[in-house]
């Protein structure tokens, strides 16, 4: 039984301790995906090297794991062979060459919960130490026994009732978790929370719309503060060396009737820098002051060094939901650059600041105001992608406009808070692709167009690829230099997540979910 | 904000009360969101266009007040008829007091001879040879057996007088060129790296678009004749009134 013997003592290592010093030099065991973005700066690349351009045309499915629920936006997380993959309200550890279940852990979803304004998913686990953390749609942060399932604590982090979800993977950091909540739609008031790690008790919590007596305030007409939601629901990045972390934050409350919150509405639709030690807020950058159109600034950010006017700086980069690229000092926060990614008709560019110029008469109205993008964006919470090796930033792009509509909104506690909402146009007259942007400049260097706008997000690996899905559910491996296509397979399902990377045994996988179905394809 | 359809269901499920607003000033508030927002489809004064006709006393999806409410908020699955999923419950009773102040006043019936029309559909006009109508003809083009519940009787008229100014969703033509041979007909699906197409005999082609040498998509095309100088206008108002009668199954 020598057989049977091997494969025992390769589970019995299996949850092996991550301590935070692994997650920082994730480069350096490729074979893992350790964090949401696979490493802390938020790049969803992965060093592996086996598939390659020469080879990636001959991938197979290894094996496919399903949920019982519909529609997964899962970026699991791989240990030493083992994979936690999410769906609403369970975790699964699975053995990462078979998919077969090691664990999984559930937690009843309340009858009376309502996700107001978004899909019942979840995006994923975060690892630490010898615990597996997950956050519930009704909003609670669970640590689980990375060897078994067993809960080791469940801290509340708000109140369901309200319209408070999580949906976002936590981020973990140097003895802490860090959550973000979704909510936007029910009038809520945003927040990023961290807790400790070991004991679950709140470490901090930074509210994303400032309260009275606080700076920033004054950019919300009256009380409008009070139910400006902001909210945090995509996983954030974190630089190591300088302790900060950077969160992006959703649309101002109601949506798209901006009439009640004259002001920019701060700090909505911005990215935050945020001391990871204490919560404290050490900068903002807002790309869209009082958005109307529901264009949340909760992309990945992407932390890289490039080059700006001749000198190498430390930048944030983003492709924001409304059509601009952007590059920020991430000390600081001072805008450096700025690009039109995608079609975009309501600014007629940005300032010197950074700040849109906005092009008059283009917010919703009661008749219908045709905008690009539409309210889904030029991109949204599906991750982009920075290889280092390419230096392109990669972004799954929407191409597509819509009628926005304003109409009354009145904030009532866990009730939809919109104002409005957008009639899109006909099919065929959308379309999607995967651009390359150039870091430093934001200029096209390839695009790989979509029938449809895409849903999917992107990951580059060090072969030499870029991988990325389709609403009609294509998974597809692209020339990561030049974006021909090299390989595609027909999941069946519509594709709404992010692919990862990762190795057993040796041999280097790629994954995705597609609708229920999780798919994981090898050489 | 991302996934707007279950925006659809949540507020849906909050929704307590449903019944129409049916005030002057609701009604008139009723018209103004509907005027804005649903004319496209059921016509400027919704007497039907590419959606049906709502100037009448029974409408297929509506047995009471709450269905009238969740088709307006919610949308038809698995047809054109988007949800309003982004108005106020005060506005969806809004638009449904609109809709039952008008169906006071419903629109005359169509004139034509609804028997002859038939005769007309199944023989002269030939139109079995493309569509399906009550189980019988050929599915060429849209199935026609309750077109008459889901067209307005102008829309109707259109499709068979001038039919390329209203092609219907789903029978986009296309021309593709596979090595050297020409394919044409009806795109039935696509995806970023694939197309399948359903020829005039109804036979299914299935490929990679890379492969294609050509592909044509003919948009605002149709394969429909127009048959205004086929038919005399007495027989189009028969065969408007016979198609204006397929309701479907009861």
């Amino acid at each position: 039984m020598k057989i049977v013997f091997a494969a025992a003592t390769s589970l019995a290592v299996l949850a092996a301790q991550v301590p935070y010093e692994r997650i920082v030099r994730a480069a350096a065991e490729p074979q893992n995906w350790l964090t949401y973005s696979g490493n802390y700066l938020g790049h969803r690349f992965s060093p592996l090297k086996q598939l390659t351009p020469e080879n990636v045309s001959r991938l197979k499915v290894a094996w496919v794991y399903q949920f019982e629920l519909g529609r997964t936006e899962v970026t699991p997380i791989v240990v030493d062979g083992v994979m936690y993959l999410t769906s609403p309200n369970r975790v699964a550890a699975v053995d990462a060459r078979t998919g077969r279940d090691l664990w999984s852990w559930t937690r009843p979803v309340p009858r009376d919960l309502q996700t107001i304004g978004f899909g019942r998913v979840n995006r994923g686990v975060a690892v630490l130490g010898d615990i597996v953390y997950v956050g519930t749609l009704d909003a609670y942060l669970v640590a689980l026994d990375a060897r078994s399932g067993a809960v080791r604590w469940q801290t509340k982090v708000g109140d369901y009732k309200l319209g408070i979800c999580i949906t976002a993977a936590p981020l973990a950091v140097n003895g802490k978790v860090v959550i973000g909540i979704a909510g936007g739609e029910a009038g809520v008031r945003g927040f990023v929370d961290a807790y400790d790690a070991q004991s679950g008790k709140q470490a901090w919590r930074l509210w994303t719309v400032p309260t009275l007596g606080e700076p920033g305030v004054e950019t919300w007409a009256g009380e409008s503060w009070r139910s400006g939601a902001g909210t945090t629901w995509v996983t954030g990045s974190y630089d190591p060396d300088s302790g900060l972390i950077y969160w992006g934050t959703g649309n101002p409350g109601p949506d798209w009737n901006g009439d009640a919150r004259s002001g920019d509405n701060l700090y909505t639709c911005s990215v935050l820098a945020i001391d990871a030690a204490t919560g404290k807020l050490k900068w903002h950058f807002q790309f869209t002051p009082h958005d109307t159109h529901d264009w949340d600034a909760t992309q990945v950010p992407v932390l890289v060094d490039a080059v700006v006017r001749g000198k190498t700086r430390k930048v944030l980069a983003t492709a924001n939901r409304n059509g601009f690229y952007y590059l920020l000092d991430r000390a600081s926060g001072e805008f450096l650059h700025g690009a039109q990614y995608a079609k975009q008709t309501w600014a007629k560019g940005l300032d010197d600041r950074g700040r849109p110029i906005v092009i008059p008469g283009t917010e919703p109205s009661e008749g219908g105001t045709l905008v690009w993008p539409s309210l889904q964006g030029a991109t949204n919470w599906f991750s982009p992608s920075y290889s280092p090796l390419t230096r392109m930033f990669y972004v799954a792009v929407r191409e597509m406009g819509a009628y926005y509509y304003k109409t009354e909104a009145k904030f009532e506690p866990g009730r939809w808070f919109g104002g409005g909402g957008e009639r899109r146009l006909p099919d065929d007259q959308l379309w999607g692709a995967v651009r390359a942007l150039d870091v430093h400049t934001g200029k096209l260097r390839w695009e790989f167009k979509l029938k449809s706008p895409s849903w999917a997000g992107v990951m580059s690996t060090a072969g030499g690829l870029v991988f990325g899905g389709s609403d009609e559910g294509n998974f597809y491996a692209l020339d990561a230099a030049g974006g021909k296509p090299l390989w595609e397979f027909q999941t069946g399902g519509p594709i709404a997540a992010n692919p990862i990377s990762y190795a057993v045994d040796g041999k280097q996988y790629v994954a995705i979910p597609a609708e229920r179905a999780f798919f994981v394809f090898g050489l | 904000m991302k996934l707007l359809w279950l925006a659809v269901c949540a507020a849906a499920a909050l929704a307590q009360t449903k019944t129409p607003l049916q005030t002057p000033e609701d009604v008139a508030r009723g018209r103004r969101l509907f005027e804005s927002q649903c004319t496209g489809c059921h016509g400027q004064t919704a007497e039907g266009g590419r959606g049906p006709n709502l100037r009448q006393a029974r409408l297929r999806r509506v047995t009471d007040d709450a269905s009238l409410f969740d088709v307006i908020q919610d949308g038809i699955p698995g047809t054109e008829m988007p949800g309003m999923w982004y108005l106020s419950e005060r506005e969806v009773r809004q638009v449904a007091g609109y809709l039952r102040d008008i169906a006071r006043t419903p629109v005359a019936a169509v004139s034509g001879d609804a028997a002859h029309g038939r005769e007309l559909f199944e023989g002269k006009g030939g139109c079995l040879s493309c569509h399906i109508a009550a189980g019988r003809g050929v599915a060429a083009g849209p199935d026609l057996s309750d077109i008459g519940a889901r067209r307005s009787v102008a829309h109707l008229r259109e499709s068979l007088t001038a039919p390329a100014a209203t092609t219907p969703e789903g029978f986009l033509l296309v021309d593709a060129v596979a090595s050297g041979r020409p394919v044409s007909g009806v795109r039935v699906n696509e995806d970023t790296f694939t197309i399948q197409i359903r020829d005039a005999a109804g036979r299914f082609h299935s490929f990679r678009k890379s492969s294609l040498s050509s592909l044509k998509r003919r948009v605002g095309e149709s394969s429909m004749p127009s048959y205004s100088g086929k038919l005399a206008a007495a027989e189009i108002d028969d065969l408007v009134a016979y198609l204006a009668g397929l309701r479907g199954e009861p």
